[in-house]
């Protein structure tokens, strides 16, 4: 039954494009797709207590190195996106492997990379020659009005295509997840973040299997960084790094529930939602707004609904339909 | 010969590292007793330095009379945070509550940015440069480090000499065993709370002296706060004070020889190298 849904689900959105809704909707699609992505790829750690609070440095080393290779050495992001991954990949073992290696967890492990999200932050402002700095930067356009795509460039004028595009991420970001669910990394990583000594003594390679899921991460969050790069076609440092992305990152995971598989995608979908009726509501003119109710339901959340909404009606359904059940859901 | 210029951004490097020190100290104390990192701590200090404006600037208070005012208000602040916020999830798994003073966090930013606007406001009072030679120093930051160390000295006479500063390092070494011995952890988590309110609306004072107030400015002084307590040890308050001048050193010399983002980069990966070496802080013991 689970299967057919699960079907039934990814025809609806797939003809979505196709039922002639406005590039808007399109729009707002896409952006939920890409940041669902780049959520459930930051769950992939997060929910086995490896808070990272320096996703951003991931985001931003994926957007910048394919766009600084793309308009100073012409290289394509064919090319470019291995590259930045592997440079995610790299960033992630450097940072990732001293700290489990030094069993630094919980809060050390928050600020550490924290640190890390900063730096890169600061670097590309540094590097305002090749950057554009805080300005931020456009990936040189390989479109004009008689090309609505360049295969080279990995560009696209039209939002219908790109709605696949983001598609295609998104479900290989639920695929990766559903892996992982299954494997027995999953057990050694929950073992681990409940008693790391205990998961150690019985054979459990605590830092080998840490490093590997975060790797895993960086690398989907650093695609996730190129995906919104080559979406959107400009870039700037606070967009995609820093201490207020990754911060937003964490909040939208927390409000969907980053248990369950939907729950970080759910947390997109009712982030940007909810940033966007309040600007049709209020219209552009009242800044930080969206913030301060962000914020405030952030708090709430936490201290009423560690485990999110979508983790809420997951359970809810779950007691529901086996009432003696103890375990909680995990879709 | 050294370079004069050198100089003068090693001996401002010194100042920066007084005022670091002082915005380490609030966060360093809060942490030490309650175990709790306050990722809006940095706001507080921008609520603190949006309060001196108002009074100041909009309603004409007198400077010192605002100054006083303002460390009371986030006193307060502090108190309320760890009342609505922190309290609930004390039992909760540890990293919560670390998130949700990042909601906090998100929280004051936007609530600054509603009702005072983006745009940059200082109180417009500019202290004139002492001047040593060739060597120029900002007066306001000779008085931000002094006023630090007096804050820190006070601080330390307070915990080593005072029953509530002996009943709160007793809370801070064991959690468990003091409520046993008659300590209520309830009653002095709110003092603690209210001492580290104090220091950061002590710190805006002294901040809002040098820089302008905008609702991103938590963000700008925030991580490196976090930083110089980590690598101190986080709720060590002498290895806070140290880790503030080498942080700041390698803020001004690195900014001095490059641009001053180069000097975060420095000091932002020499705190990660510091991580990896000593986990524990610059002073901490091994657990």
């Amino acid at each position: 039954m689970g299967r057919l849904a699960n079907l039934i689900g990814l025809v609806a959105l797939l003809a979505v494009p196709m039922l002639g809704v406005s590039d808007y909707v399109l729009h707002l699609g896409i952006t939920i797709l890409i940041w669902g992505f780049v959520y459930t790829a930051w769950s992939l750690m997060g929910r086995f207590g490896l808070v990272s609070l320096g996703h951003g440095a991931f985001l931003g080393i994926g957007a910048y190195t394919v766009t600084m290779l793309w308009n100073h050495a012409g290289i394509s992001p064919w090319l470019g996106i291995p590259v930045a991954v592997a440079l995610a990949v790299l960033v992630a073992v450097l940072i990732g492997y001293p700290c489990f290696r030094f069993r630094i967890t919980g809060h050390y492990f928050a600020l550490v990379t924290l640190a890390l999200g900063e730096i890169v932050l600061m670097l590309i402002v540094a590097l305002r020659d090749w950057t554009g700095g805080s300005l931020g930067v456009t990936p040189a356009s390989a479109l004009s009005a008689d090309v609505s795509f360049s295969l080279v460039a990995l560009q696209v004028s039209s939002k219908g295509v790109f709605f696949y595009v983001a598609v295609g991420l998104w479900l290989l970001g639920l695929w990766v997840w559903k892996r992982v669910d299954s494997s027995m990394a999953r057990y050694a990583l929950e073992a681990a973040n409940e008693q790391e000594d205990a998961a150690a003594s019985v054979g459990v390679d605590v830092t080998r299997t840490k490093l590997t899921i975060t790797v895993l991460s960086a690398a989907l969050t650093a695609l996730g960084g190129i995906a919104y790069g080559q979406y959107q076609l400009y870039i700037n440092p606070e967009t995609v790094s820093g201490i207020a992305k990754s911060l937003e990152i964490v909040f939208a995971v927390i409000a969907g529930g980053m248990y369950v598989r939907l729950g970080p995608t759910f947390g997109a979908a009712f982030t940007l939602l909810l940033a966007e009726g309040l600007r049709v509501a209020f219209g552009h003119d009242v800044h930080g707004l969206d913030g301060t109710i962000y914020g405030l339901m952030l708090v709430i959340f936490i201290i009423f609904m560690p485990e999110g909404i979508l983790g809420r009606l997951a359970r809810l359904w779950e007691t529901r339909r086996a009432p003696t059940s103890p375990r909680t859901a995990s879709a | 010969m050294i370079d004069i210029f050198l100089l003068e951004a090693i001996l401002n490097g010194i100042l920066l590292g007084g005022v670091l020190a002082l915005l380490a100290l609030g966060l360093n104390i809060v942490f030490g007793v309650i175990d709790v990192v306050w990722i809006c701590y940095a706001e507080l200090i921008m609520f603190g330095m949006y309060g001196n404006y108002v009074l100041h600037k909009d309603l004409g208070w007198p400077l010192l009379l605002a100054f006083a005012v303002c460390v009371v208000v986030v006193a307060v602040l502090g108190v309320l945070l760890h009342w609505l916020v922190i309290r609930p999830v004390l039992g909760g798994a540890p990293i919560n509550q670390l998130l949700v003073t990042g909601g906090v966090l998100t929280f004051m930013q936007a609530l600054a940015t509603l009702v005072f606007g983006i745009e940059f406001r200082n109180l417009g009072i500019s202290m004139p440069s002492l001047e040593l030679g060739e060597i120029f120093l900002s007066q306001s930051r000779i008085w931000a480090c002094g006023v630090s160390l007096v804050a820190v000295a006070l601080l330390w006479l307070f915990l080593k000499k005072t029953y509530l500063g002996t009943a709160i390092r007793a809370i801070s070494q064991d959690r468990e065993i003091m409520p046993l011995m008659g300590v209520k952890p309830g009653r002095i988590y709110l003092i603690t709370s209210a001492i580290g309110g104090g220091l950061a609306g002590l710190a805006a004072c002294l901040l809002v002296l040098q820089y302008d107030v905008h609702p991103a400015i938590g963000l700008t002084f925030g991580p490196i706060t976090f930083m110089v307590c980590v690598m101190g040890g986080l709720g060590n308050l002498l290895g806070g004070f140290l880790a503030a001048f080498i942080f700041a050193q390698f803020i001004q010399v690195g900014g001095f020889y490059f641009e001053l983002e180069w000097g975060y980069v420095f000091a932002f990966c020499f705190f990660i190298a510091m991580m990896f070496w000593r986990p524990q802080g610059l002073l901490g013991k091994r657990a």
